[in-house]
């Protein structure tokens, strides 16, 4: 495959600009264009010549499918702004209105609602990814941060826009999460009152939610996704060996280990892309509410603020950190372990001190903690679901200490001392097919 | 581009050039601040909220003996019982079955940091929701009830996940609730009158 012979003007991810690019000699229409706009030479720069590891496997389609979850969730929410009108009085009964009434408003508002979950689904696998092969080590550490300020500005998103609905979870489930700004010490009750504009959840509330749902926060997402991406640029991807590319080129300077993004990439993104929309069709055809897990049940009574539902649950890609949160006796330090655990992503490139960076080349104790994450991180999910009393809560403290100890012991198992690495080949291991 | 940049500033005063850049810097950034506040200050509650947030007032002497009211101030229930001077007996001897049987760590005004957490024994007033997950507790306010059991001091108990509060709202050992229910800011008025939002301290 990398035998293709390659045109000039292709480079190294990060690379200078060769001096071959020069759009201007070309005629016709798109030598009117390129006199204008650098279209050729952004293609070469970022598609045709831009090198990614020839090794990727299956891990390596959740970036691309986030990206299009992120321009679906943005369609169709152009779409149902269009029908929904915030407002206590007007909200619920204009998202039934969109259900009944609106032609295809019922699919619309399905592919958003089951698009957020989707959304969180491949960011959580594209993040695996990035534990598994040590893709936040240096020199990917900004954006590794870049990528978790696109989680946070997520949940952001993902928690505005489940109030939208204004059924009885969406006000219950706004008036726990609020209330957890109250345990700052001294400003709490204040930031509480200023974060609702009144005494309770109320239309205040819903509103400015839906300003920043709609706008504030998507344009903050695609800010922070192009950052992401040009972060990406100068650094190149990480690869399941772990192994900088960059380092073997040929004697063009082209990485030995490189193919271009296109057509090799966009090509394979195009199956990821495929055999995701089959499932998610499936989903939003046939079990839209996935069993109460994307859309859960009370919120399909109105709010009310005079009757809580029996069991207060976030959707589930929040219940692992509802899960910490409720572990905890104390409602302060609950929250404030809450905000640790999401918090201590942020740290991973500098707690991990191994001098590899794929699990494929590091020793026992790395992968066994990586998998005690992982059990950690779905058992959490599993409890922040169920009722927080008994069994449930002392598994949640078990499997809480087995979250936090993957990131916090790390400074000291990741040390080749402690866990002894493997020799990481010069190349990276790769069959044709 | 750096030669011609260097002839530009031939001659030229850089200190103060440095010292005028910083100096709009400054400026800008005093200026984007106090443009800031408005911004800030729209988000909290807007003037009808305040109004609609108000004291609420109620006539207990309509309430009767064992009976319970229900009012609504800012979007919360406003329990108001009119204890009898049984229930009044029900709530002392069983400190022992309590979480915080003074008070210690619940949140109530200053004079409602009592035994009987009220400003009078006869009237409790609480925030009816539960400080575990925030649901309605229901009244229970029979005492060795057969639902509630021969150890049951009457009070209330929450549905949702079974915390049970006495005839002070106080927490019983073995809630997931840690904390007693909350006394809202109250006064009275006159005799017949209940003000809730408000005390010698203003309007909450």
């Amino acid at each position: 495959m990398a035998s293709k012979p390659q045109s000039p003007e292709v480079r190294a991810p990060g690379g200078p600009l060769p001096d071959t690019v020069n759009p201007l000699p070309k005629k016709g229409f798109m030598g009117w264009l390129n006199k204008r706009m650098p279209v050729d030479e952004f293609i070469a720069n970022q598609l045709t010549g831009y090198y990614a590891p020839k090794n990727f496997n299956i891990w390596y389609f959740f970036g691309s499918l986030a990206g299009l979850v992120l321009v679906m969730q943005l369609i169709t929410g152009i779409f149902l702004t269009m029908f929904y009108k915030p407002g206590e009085m007007t909200a619920f009964d204009s998202v039934e209105f969109i259900m009944r009434e609106v032609d295809h408003g019922w699919l619309i508002r399905y592919l958003h609602s089951t698009g957020a979950s989707a959304f969180f689904i491949v960011v959580y696998l594209h993040m695996f990814r990035a534990l598994l092969y040590g893709s936040y080590k240096a020199p990917r550490e900004l954006l590794w941060l870049l990528g978790m300020a696109v989680y946070l500005a997520l949940m952001a998103e993902a928690f505005m826009g489940y109030v939208l609905p204004w059924g009885n979870m969406s006000f219950w489930g706004a008036q726990v999460i609020v209330n957890l700004f109250g345990t700052i010490p001294a400003i709490g009750p204040p930031l509480v009152e200023w974060i609702r504009g009144d005494y309770g959840i109320a239309d205040a509330t819903l509103n400015r939610f839906f300003s920043l749902h709609v706008v504030a926060i998507p344009l903050g997402l695609l800010l922070l996704v192009l950052l992401h991406l040009v972060a990406l640029r100068r650094t190149g991807s990480n690869n399941p060996d772990g192994i900088e590319i960059k380092e073997k080129l040929d004697n063009n300077g082209k990485p030995l280990d490189g193919i271009p993004f296109h057509p090799y990439y966009t090509v394979k993104d195009v199956v990821g892309v495929g055999v995701f929309f089959v499932l998610f069709a499936i989903v939003v055809f046939f079990v839209p509410t996935f069993g109460g897990l994307f859309l859960e049940g009370p919120n399909f009574d109105q709010a009310n603020p005079m009757s809580t539902p029996e069991h207060i649950a976030p959707v589930w890609y929040f219940t692992p950190y509802y899960a910490i949160l409720r572990a905890v006796p104390d409602q302060r330090l609950g929250a404030l372990l809450m905000g640790i655990a999401v918090v201590s992503f942020f740290f991973l490139p500098w707690l991990d001190r191994s001098p590899v960076k794929s699990m494929r080349y590091r020793g026992p104790i790395s992968r066994i903690m990586l998998g005690v994450f992982v059990v950690s991180f779905i058992a959490l999910g599993y409890l922040g679901l169920q009722p927080a009393e008994g069994l449930y809560v002392v598994l949640a403290r078990i499997f809480a200490v087995g979250y936090f100890a993957y990131f916090w012991t790390m400074w000291w198992y990741s040390r080749p001392s402690v866990d002894p690495v493997k020799p990481v080949p010069d190349r990276v291991v790769f069959n044709a097919h | 581009m750096a030669d011609n940049a260097a002839v530009a500033d031939e001659g030229a005063d850089l200190s103060r050039r440095k010292f005028l850049t910083n100096a709009t810097i400054a400026t800008g950034v005093v200026g984007a601040a106090f443009v800031a506040v408005p911004f800030v200050e729209s988000w909290t509650p807007s003037e009808r909220a305040r109004a609609l947030g108000a004291p609420t007032e109620l006539d207990i002497s309509k309430i009767d003996p064992g009976q319970m009211t229900i009012v609504t101030w800012r979007r919360q229930p406003i329990y108001v019982v009119r204890r009898t001077p049984e229930m009044v007996q029900h709530i002392q001897g069983h400190d022992s079955e309590l979480k915080d049987p003074t008070s210690q760590d619940s949140k109530q005004p200053e004079y409602a940091k009592n035994a009987m957490r009220s400003r009078k024994a006869e009237y409790l007033v609480l925030i009816g929701t539960c400080t575990h997950l925030g649901c309605l507790p229901k009244q229970r306010f029979e005492a060795a009830s057969a639902e509630m059991g021969p150890s049951w001091p009457g009070g209330f108990f929450c549905p949702c996940h079974g915390s049970r509060f006495d005839l002070a709202g106080r927490v019983l050992k073995g809630s997931p609730a840690s904390l007693n229910l909350v006394v809202p800011p109250y006064e009275y008025p006159n005799e017949k009158t209940l003000r809730v939002g408000a005390d010698e301290k203003g309007a909450a």
